[in-house]
């Protein structure tokens, strides 16, 4: 029998460094409090758990094996994260106490810096969210929904006016935003916490 | 009187205004004292984290700090949205299992004049309080006007329970503690199986199907266990399954008219107290039919004029193109 030449064999889908685990250090470091992710069993708890999982690229378990697995782009492109609802139904569930719900937003922040996404809907809702915060310290629930909707589902709008009328007439939506006193010193914290977040990284 | 620091949370003056009325209306009755924190900002929502890390603890944290500086007894937070209570809770917690990160966020508050020690404030959600510092015999003392017959569907949704860093309530999937709470005010609780089921947060925004899916499946079963309301703890629940629930209709070509009102108006109605003080009538399913059934008569969902726009505003997005803009885009395509 011939052997195919080394050169035509396929590109391994495996890492050359089996053991190089600094996708996982790297994604446990970002995350907040104490990660575990290193612990995961691969029991699929979180995905069989999971409200969403129908929709996601990924379970969160072969999520946690692509980062382990150092699949740094796979990783990074999936969708899962922007899927997750932050419900914590797989957190209470896992049997190694993984914070897996952080582990979601820390791969959220990792996607946008890496710019790897391929729906921009979910970034640019936290994006614009995250914006009108810093601006005014408080959110703002109408100018949020009407420019979201605006830039990713225009066609939706007329559909979604029944709701957003019932809203502004009941005065539940508020047309104008509400600016904190100590919007300066919040701005001035915010500033120096991504300083801070810039040398540590 | 228990006293508290209360941080209401930006949905609370509008979009959960119904929340916040019967708050304050059942406030007086349970004895339950709540001070504002002053000045406080927005929590994050689930959007800051995803962002990034030390700006969106510093974030949070900037409320904790006003709190502990304007705590001069030994006060605990008391959140009601489970939102901003998780997001509160989170903070102190993981600050203090990870000093670095309690080390980062300090140094972010100290560029605005501003600490906080975590582990120093205790943050509770309202109905923890209610339910554990109140107590449900306070509660019940303050009934005039049961809730005998009305069949609630106690919806808990996940934050609250979840994941519960101070161990607080009996069970993460199936706490019984709202259930208890209902039947206090005598209503008829049904045992709901998805009272911790997601409500689709903050996917009515990004990807709408998967949120009409779950709010389609907490109404449907509610209505498959006979309940003529829905109550929640939550202003994000709230909104998600009152506000969304026409366009979940639409959607499904359904019909579901499941009025979602939050436990304190309900509390409210049990207490005696006037209807149009506890926010009825702010939400978008009518309840009138279902608290008919107690013999309460609240409000009618009102549609009145929406107040001006403001010049100080914000820009407003420009107004969609109009039919003739488009076939004009078309022709000039050609
Ligand atoms: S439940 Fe926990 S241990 Fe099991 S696969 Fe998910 S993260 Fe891993
Ligand atoms: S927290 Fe996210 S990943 Fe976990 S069960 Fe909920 S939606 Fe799924």
């Amino acid at each position: 029998m011939e052997i195919a030449p080394e050169s035509q064999a396929p590109p391994s889908p495996i890492p050359k460094l089996i053991e190089d685990l600094t996708l996982l250090d790297e994604v446990s470091n970002r995350t907040a409090g104490v990660s575990r992710l290193e612990m995961c069993i691969q029991c699929g708890t979180c995905g069989g758990s999971c409200p969403s999982a129908a929709d996601m690229d990924h379970t969160p378990r072969m999520l946690f094996a692509m980062i382990r697995a150092g699949m740094r782009k796979d990783a990074l492109m999936s969708n899962t994260p922007w899927i997750c609802v932050s419900c914590y139904h797989c957190v209470v569930r896992c049997p190694q106490n993984v914070h897996i719900a952080d582990v979601m937003y820390t791969l959220k922040g990792m996607a946008i810096e890496a710019k790897l996404y391929r729906d921009s809907t979910a970034p640019d809702f936290s994006q614009t969210f995250v914006d009108m915060v810093e601006e005014y310290g408080r959110s703002f629930e109408f100018g949020l929904a009407t420019r979201h909707y605006l830039k990713h589902f225009p066609l939706r709008l007329p559909s979604m006016a029944p709701m957003g009328f019932g809203m502004l007439t009941r005065q539940r939506m508020s047309m104008t935003p509400r600016r904190i006193k100590g919007i300066d010193q919040l701005k001035t914290i915010l500033k120096k916490a991504k300083e801070v977040e810039a040398v540590h990284e | 009187m228990s006293k508290y620091l209360l941080y209401p949370g930006c949905s609370m003056e509008t979009s959960a205004r119904a929340y916040y009325d019967s708050l304050k209306a059942i406030s007086g009755p349970v004895g339950l004292e709540l001070e504002e924190i002053e000045d406080w900002n927005c929590c994050g929502a689930t959007e800051y984290l995803g962002i990034s890390l030390t700006p969106a603890y510093a974030l949070i944290s900037r409320n904790l700090a006003l709190a502990a500086q304007q705590n001069h007894g030994k006060r605990a937070v008391v959140a009601p949205c489970s939102a901003c209570y998780l997001n509160l809770a989170k903070a102190d917690y993981y600050m203090r299992e990870q000093p670095t990160l309690a080390t980062h966020v300090n140094q972010a508050l100290a560029a605005g004049g501003l600490s906080y020690t975590p582990g120093s404030l205790a943050i509770r959600h309202l109905l923890d309080v209610l339910i554990y510092d109140i107590g449900l015999d306070t509660i019940k003392s303050k009934v005039v006007r049961p809730l005998t017959g009305l069949r609630v569907a106690p919806y808990l949704g996940c934050m609250v329970p979840r994941p519960d860093y101070e161990k607080r309530w009996s069970d993460h999937e199936h706490p019984v503690e709202l259930d208890l709470l209902l039947k206090a005010l005598g209503a008829e609780v049904i045992d709901f199986p998805l009272k911790t089921h997601c409500c689709g947060g903050h996917m009515t925004q990004i990807g709408p199907e998967t949120a009409f899916e779950l709010i389609r499946g907490l109404i449907v079963s509610a209505e498959a266990h006979e309940a003529d309301i829905m109550t929640t703890v939550c202003p994000m629940c709230q909104m998600n399954l009152d506000a969304y629930q026409g366009e979940a209709n639409r959607y499904f070509g359904s019909a579901f008219k499941m009025p979602i009102v939050f436990f304190t108006q309900l509390m409210g109605v049990a207490f005696g107290l006037d209807p149009k003080d506890l926010g009825f009538g702010l939400e978008l399913t009518s309840a009138r039919k279902a608290m008919s059934r107690v013999g309460v008569e609240t409000p009618e969902p009102q549609a009145s004029a929406p107040r001006p726009r403001k010049d100080s505003s914000l820009p407003m997005p420009k107004p969609l193109p109009t039919k003739a803009d488009l076939a004009e885009k078309v022709e000039a395509a050609k």
